[in-house]
């Protein structure tokens, strides 16, 4: 198992009656919310935890990709990555990822993931998800039913951009370049492993399993609903004749570790309710612009996405609806790992994007649950998957011989070089 | 109405209402598409061979993936108008309908006869900014669309029962395709630069607009009218943007009095 501990980036100051004043937290929230000051206390922290994360011991540590919202702060996770990749070494690097259908030109996604692999020394999972509506459609104009073949144009680009050896022309239909010639390249190759990040467009499995790259499931209702999503996946994997292997897939799961059940609650009940009340507020008429999603998916999937009934469930969800439901895995180190083992083999996943900080949850709290999931539930879950436990498809590769900045940085300051 | 399907050149299948006799006036729908009941078609086909194609991705049209951008849509236009083996028809466009009418005849003035533009959209106003359509939950559209906003509910969701889940998914679905299609050429503002092209305008053109139209305000129709050589605004009380569903009998009227003209 490769556990990656992901920072979503809330804003973590959304006022008590956020729900009640204002319609949506993405796309036409005031902008008078954020606070510039505030925010730079909150980036250094949040940046801090992901560093922390490769100390205690996680594989790989996150970042993503939304615009004009207060539930992630990243509009160019690149930049968070590029200070990871200085101030880290070993852990992956998981950019998941660079909404690659709204940069112009696209070479563009090519060029600054290169140039994280390169900085990190080969540490980079590079994500290319098509967006959520919201980013991709409202907030950066893309025409909805384009956006999927304008995401694959893209990806096309892209995957020459690293494959090539000799600069060429490519004739597109949003993108015309006379002269494509990426450097610098990846130092992993052919490229670095790929993570394509769905929320329930069956066309995705497709494309995933032409490609052989990771499909990372990323939902907040939990793994019992999610469970008959990635039924369906894995259907698709049997029937398109690819071997089994759980590293195909990732789920993102909201997890809070304490000493006891008890103190779970007492701890994190309030940031849990702050995220799912606050930061998943997004008004329906944002959520999925008409053409977005295929009428093939809409078919398959019409309940969940016509569901105004999932936004207006989440105020009166419980602690108690969360933990059952399997929205959030909370507890003991015990109660934790249960409920982990039950999640990894339940949906069949090798990878598990470990969603530890939650809405506004406070730095300490942060690391009291990460250092106990890292310590007391992780070393236990290590061998849920021992007849695939070589297989390395979807891990990044990274040089032996890499630098170390960030033990020269600790190194210059013992020597009196630097002031500590 | 009766309706028949017809293949344009280019491999778009399309559904045509067709009623009447004399000269051929097209009709171009808006967004939202043809109603079950279109009864200001029935009163022009009284004078009139009305023809209403549906584009594809509306109704039993299909093939909308041939159509991509705004010149795809204005070539689309005139392919139906071969197909049908029409000569100089009249052009008639209510709101998405009125721009690829309007392009089509920037784009061919001397094919058409006259032409009559329905509160168009096209147009793009800083100071007057058009509602986000894209954004609007199903139960939101008549309150921007009607005057008489029960009525528009009932004209709009067409007797379906949206308490009931299958009817609101067949909406949605529905609505889903329709505004997929639009999208590619309203999203995500609705002005593909057909300002720069209006001075082409030959044919004597009237715009009608409903007095109460909040969602492409009247002041859209002046700026029309000031881009449009030899073009008249007509406004009708009691309407809002879909004018010719409010008050068919003054919209039939004016209509018929200005082509007859």
């Amino acid at each position: 198992m490769k556990f990656t501990w992901f920072n979503l980036m809330p804003w973590p100051y959304l006022p008590d009656d956020f729900r009640e004043k204002h319609r949506s937290v993405w796309v036409d929230i005031p902008n008078t919310l954020y606070d510039p000051k505030k925010g730079h206390q909150v980036y250094h922290e949040y940046m801090d935890q992901l560093e922390y994360a490769e100390e205690l011991g996680y594989d790989g540590i996150g970042c993503n990709e939304h615009h004009q919202n207060g539930y992630g702060l990243m509009p160019s996770p690149n930049i968070i990555a590029a200070g990871l990749a200085r101030r880290t070494s070993r852990a992956a690097i998981a950019v998941i990822g660079n909404s690659i259908a709204l940069y112009n030109p696209p070479i563009r996604v090519a060029e600054e993931f290169a140039m994280l692999d390169v900085i990190s020394g080969g540490r980079l999972l590079a994500g290319f998800p098509v967006g959520t509506s919201m980013d991709t459609n409202y907030c950066y104009g893309q025409i909805p039913a384009l956006t999927r073949d304008k995401y694959a144009e893209a990806h096309e680009l892209i995957m020459r951009a690293w494959a090539e050896e000799e600069p060429f022309a490519f004739d597109g239909k949003y993108n015309q370049l006379r002269w494509v010639n990426c450097w610098p390249k990846p130092i992993q190759k052919p490229h670095p492993p790929i993570y394509i990040p769905g929320g329930g467009s069956i066309e995705t499995w497709d494309f995933c399993l032409d490609y052989d790259y990771n499909y990372s499931y990323l939902s907040f209702t939990g793994y019992l609903r999610g469970k008959k999503l990635l039924d369906g996946y894995w259907d698709r994997v049997a029937k398109r004749g690819k071997d089994e292997s759980p590293y195909r897939a990732a789920f993102a799961q909201t997890i809070c570790v304490a000493e006891t059940d008890q103190e779970a609650e007492k701890l994190y009940a309030e940031h849990v309710s702050y995220f799912y009340n606050r930061c998943l507020h997004v008004a329906g008429g944002f959520a999925d612009a008409p053409g977005y999603r295929t009428i093939k998916t809409l078919q398959a999937n019409v309940v969940t996405a016509i569901s105004e009934d999932v936004q207006k469930l989440f105020p009166t969800l419980t602690w108690k609806q969360l933990i059952d439901d399997g929205y959030v895995i909370a507890g003991s180190p015990a109660t934790v790992r249960q409920r982990m083992e039950e999640m990894i083999k339940g949906l069949r996943v090798g990878h598990v994007f470990c969603l530890i900080h939650v809405g506004n949850m406070p730095d300490w709290k942060t690391r009291y649950s990460s250092k106990l999931f890292a310590e007391k539930v992780m070393p236990h879950l290590r061998d849920m998957w021992p007849e695939w436990k070589d297989d390395n498809r979807w891990w990044c590769k990274p040089m032996e011989e890499r630098l170390h900045p960030e033990e020269n940085l600790k190194q210059a300051r013992q020597d009196g070089r630097l002031p500590l | 109405m009766k309706s028949r399907m017809l293949e344009t050149k280019r491999g778009v299948k399309v559904r045509v209402f067709e009623a009447g006799s004399g000269s051929p006036l097209m009709f171009f729908h808006g967004a939202g598409g043809l109603f079950p009941e279109n009864p200001f078609l029935d009163r022009l086909a009284e004078r009139y061979h009305v023809l209403a194609p549906e584009l594809p991705g509306y109704g039993e049209s299909t093939n909308e993936e041939l159509l991509e951008d705004m010149l795809d849509f204005t070539l689309h236009g005139w392919d139906v108008v071969a197909a049908l083996g029409l000569t100089k028809p009249h052009l008639m466009g209510h709101s998405m309908g009125g721009m690829i009418a309007a392009e089509m005849a920037c784009l061919q003035p001397n094919d058409l006869a006259k032409l009559v533009l329905v509160a168009p959209a096209g147009l793009w106003i800083p100071e007057q900014p058009i509602p986000d359509i894209f954004s609007f939950l199903p139960h939101e559209f008549a309150q921007h669309l009607f005057y008489d906003r029960a009525a528009g509910e009932a004209l709009l969701t067409g007797g379906l029962d949206m308490k009931n889940p299958d009817a609101l998914a067949e909406f949605y679905i529905g609505n889903s395709r329709r505004l997929s299609m639009a999208g590619k050429i309203l999203f995500p503002i609705p002005n593909r630069r057909l300002s720069k092209r209006l001075y082409r305008l030959t044919a004597p053109t009237l715009m009608i607009w409903g007095k109460n139209d909040t969602l492409i305000p009247p002041v859209y129709g002046e700026r029309f009218q000031a881009l449009i050589p030899h073009s008249r605004l007509a406004l009708i009380d009691q309407a809002a943007h879909m004018v010719p569903y409010e008050q068919p009998a003054e919209f039939v009227r004016l209509t018929t009095a200005f082509l007859a003209s």
